[in-house]
Formats: C-alpha cells, structure tokens, sequence
C-alpha cells in the first residue's frame, strides 16, 4: 500500500463512523521503491490530498514535510518530496487502525484487507 | 470455464481462487478481449485532456484493465474481493497502481471526491446475486453506488463494461445508480452482433447535464438500408391531402364529377370550417 492510496482511504463502511479518515498506519514490514516522478500528475494531486493526514503519515516514515502546504508556485523540490511520500513508500505488512472504533483492518503482501 | 455464466458456479471470491487466478491472467484471448474493453471504457470516460488523472478500478482482478491506465499514464487505485486475483496483480508489478481487497456491496471505502473517475470491466453483474441468506442485491448495489457517487468529483464518470444476464438486471443496476444520484445510461457497441456486442453503463457524478455518447456499430458497407416499398413505387397514393382537408374535399368532388355524379359547384364557401353543433 502507498501513501497515497491511504490518503484516500475511510473506514466509513464499518457502523457508527462518522469520518473514519485518517486510518492510523502501523507498519511491521515497509519497502522503497522507485517510482519515475510524473511533474503533472503531482502538481494535480496537491489539491486532492489532505495535507495534514499526509504530513503526519509522511513523518511516521521519516518524510518531513512542511507543516502548512505553501500558496501559489510548489518548488520542484518540495513536489519531489512530496511525490516521495506518497509513491514510494510501500507498505508490505502491518495493520490500518480506524480512529473512531479501534477496529483493525490488516495488511498481508501489500494488500489492504477492508473486508468488514 | 466451468459454465458460460460464472457467477452461477460459485461467489467470485471463491470462483477465482489461485489456480483459476493465473488461469485468467495467462490467458491471451482473455487479456486481448480485456484490454480492449479498458481502451474503450477509458474512452467513454471522456477525460477533459491527456494529463494524468486518479482513476478507481472497481473489480481489478489481476490488473489487466490496470496495465491500460497505466499506459495511457494514470495513477489508478484497484480493489477487488478475491485475494488470490489480487495477489496475481502484485506479482505482475504495477508502478502507479495500488490494490485493496474489498467487497464492492459494502460501499467503496474512500472520502469525498478522491476520484477523477472509475472504470469497471466485466464486474458488477456478480453484484446482482446473494452469495450469502444475508445478502440483498438491492441493498447492495445501492450501497455501492451511494458510496462510489459521493468519492467521485463532480463532472467525472463511472464506466462500466458488464454482461448482464438480462433486462431485469440491467433495470436493477441501473435503478440503484440513479437513486444514488447519478444520471446517464447504457451504451451499447455493436448491437446486432452476438459475438461482438459490449454494454457499457456510462454514469455522470453531478454537474452540468452531459449527453450519453454513441454506442460503436458496424460500418454499413454489408448491409442494405430498409426502404419502404411505397416510397419507391408511389403506389395506393389516391389522394395526397390529408383526409377531411380543403384539398382533400376539392379532390373528392372532382372524382365524383369524372364518375358522372351531381355534384355542386365549388364557391366561396367550399369546406369552409363550419361551426360544432354541425
């Protein structure tokens, strides 16, 4: 699972949740790979993520990203960075955590398993 | 395949186990057939440009519709509910991909509009069976819809290649869709041919009112335009007026008079438009 992906993701298909974002990542096995960095697609992307989930989660991993996401022109440095937290951090195994009900969905091989 | 209908044999969770995983995937006619059917449903997508886009892959399997967006140079997010499938995807290795393993009747786990579309290829009919007594197909597909309509953005689309089993399917599926809010309708290519005919439903998620596109048809090279025979022979065409118009009436007084009969002169007042109580 990428940065990305979990950027994304809610567990508000379980019962009794009212956001269920950010899900809280705990990581037993973590792999870097190499992504090619697509400039476009970033720059398209910084408007969908959340910035604070993405922060957060980024500094879990050793990605220091800055605390407010800067207005008008993003440095190709910063979007490098940026790129860096949400595609090339793989998760292999571990588990996500819903924030609202404790309830733990696994991850085995890289998969999510959101099965309720 | 064990039947011409899979979705008969067992759920596709156990339908598609390890075996029948790389049994799909290796397949050349399935990864021909299936890549096409992606090509065309990333079409009918009608992405505003060419720049990359977050495109949901709802039923991804072993990320054959996957490689197309990835080609075509999207980053995709794939879920699908049978972990064997999905494990094939991984080993296949994807770069902008990334997978889950879900159940679509239970909603599409995502936040508001995280998606700038979503393809679905030869999927959702399995969403129409109860696999199990607590299963309702109805609240199923509501369910996903509901879920899938608010993580989309506005003015983005769902494509889905699906092979219904028959009318009253596709009147189910398509009556969840827009009680979920959304608008469109199905597009079928090629109609008239068993082997080549692909339904595809195209669902718009809000904004402004867009038109279904046209579905693909065979060029009309072998076949002869209907015609009606009338047309070519103008035969049986008595009277053009239409009946009871002044014409008509004009027409019919000089036919009795070519017959010999008494017929009064034609003056002012001819068919003149006389009152009801007449």
């Amino acid at each position: 699972m990428k940065l990305l992906m979990h950027n994304m993701l809610s567990s508000m298909g379980l019962q009794n949740v009212t956001v269920g974002f950010p899900l809280k990542i705990v990581a037993n096995e973590v792999k870097d790979i190499s992504v090619e960095f697509d400039k476009k697609f970033m720059k398209r992307i910084i408007s969908k993520v959340d910035w604070n989930a993405l922060r957060d989660t980024a500094a879990q991993f050793g990605v220091k990203l800055p605390t407010e996401l800067p207005n008008g022109n993003i440095s190709d440095e910063l979007l490098k960075q940026i790129h860096g937290a949400l595609m090339e951090i793989e998760i292999i195994e571990g588990k996500l955590v819903c924030p609202e009900t404790g309830h733990e969905f696994p991850i085995n091989n890289g998969i999510p398993n959101m099965l309720i | 395949m064990a039947s011409r209908r899979p979705e008969h044999s067992a759920p596709p969770e156990i339908f598609y186990n390890d075996s029948e995983a790389i049994k799909y995937t290796t397949n050349s006619r399935m990864i021909a057939i299936q890549a096409q059917m992606s090509g065309r449903a990333i079409e009918l997508l009608a992405l505003p440009d060419d720049s990359p886009r977050l495109i949901l892959d709802l039923g991804c399997g072993s990320g054959l519709s996957g490689q197309v967006l990835e080609e075509m140079g999207h980053t995709w997010v794939g879920l699908d509910i049978s972990r064997a499938m999905l494990n094939v995807c991984r080993s296949r290795g994807s770069e902008s991909g990334d997978i889950l393993l879900s159940d679509l009747g239970e909603g599409v786990p995502f936040r508001a509009g995280a998606f700038d579309g979503a393809i679905s290829i030869s999927c959702i009919q399995w969403l129409c069976n109860a696999d199990k007594s607590t299963h309702s197909p109805v609240q199923r597909l509501y369910r996903f819809f509901s879920s899938l309509y608010s993580c989309l953005c506005r003015n983005s689309r769902a494509v889905f290649q699906f092979y219904p089993e028959n009318g009253s399917q596709i009147e189910l599926i398509t009556a969840q869709a827009m009680r979920a809010g959304f608008t469109g309708g199905l597009v079928v290519d090629f109609p008239n041919s068993t082997k080549a005919k692909k339904m595809f439903l195209v669902l718009f998620a809000g904004g402004t009112a867009q038109q279904l596109p046209k579905g693909l048809t065979e060029s009309n090279d072998n076949t002869v335009p209907y015609s009606s025979k009338r047309e070519i022979t103008g035969r049986g065409q008595p009277s053009r007026a239409p009946k009871k118009s002044r014409q008509w009436i004009l027409d019919k007084k000089e036919r009795r008079r070519r017959q010999g009969k008494h017929v009064r002169a034609d003056t002012k007042y001819t068919a003149r438009k006389r009152s009801a109580r007449f």
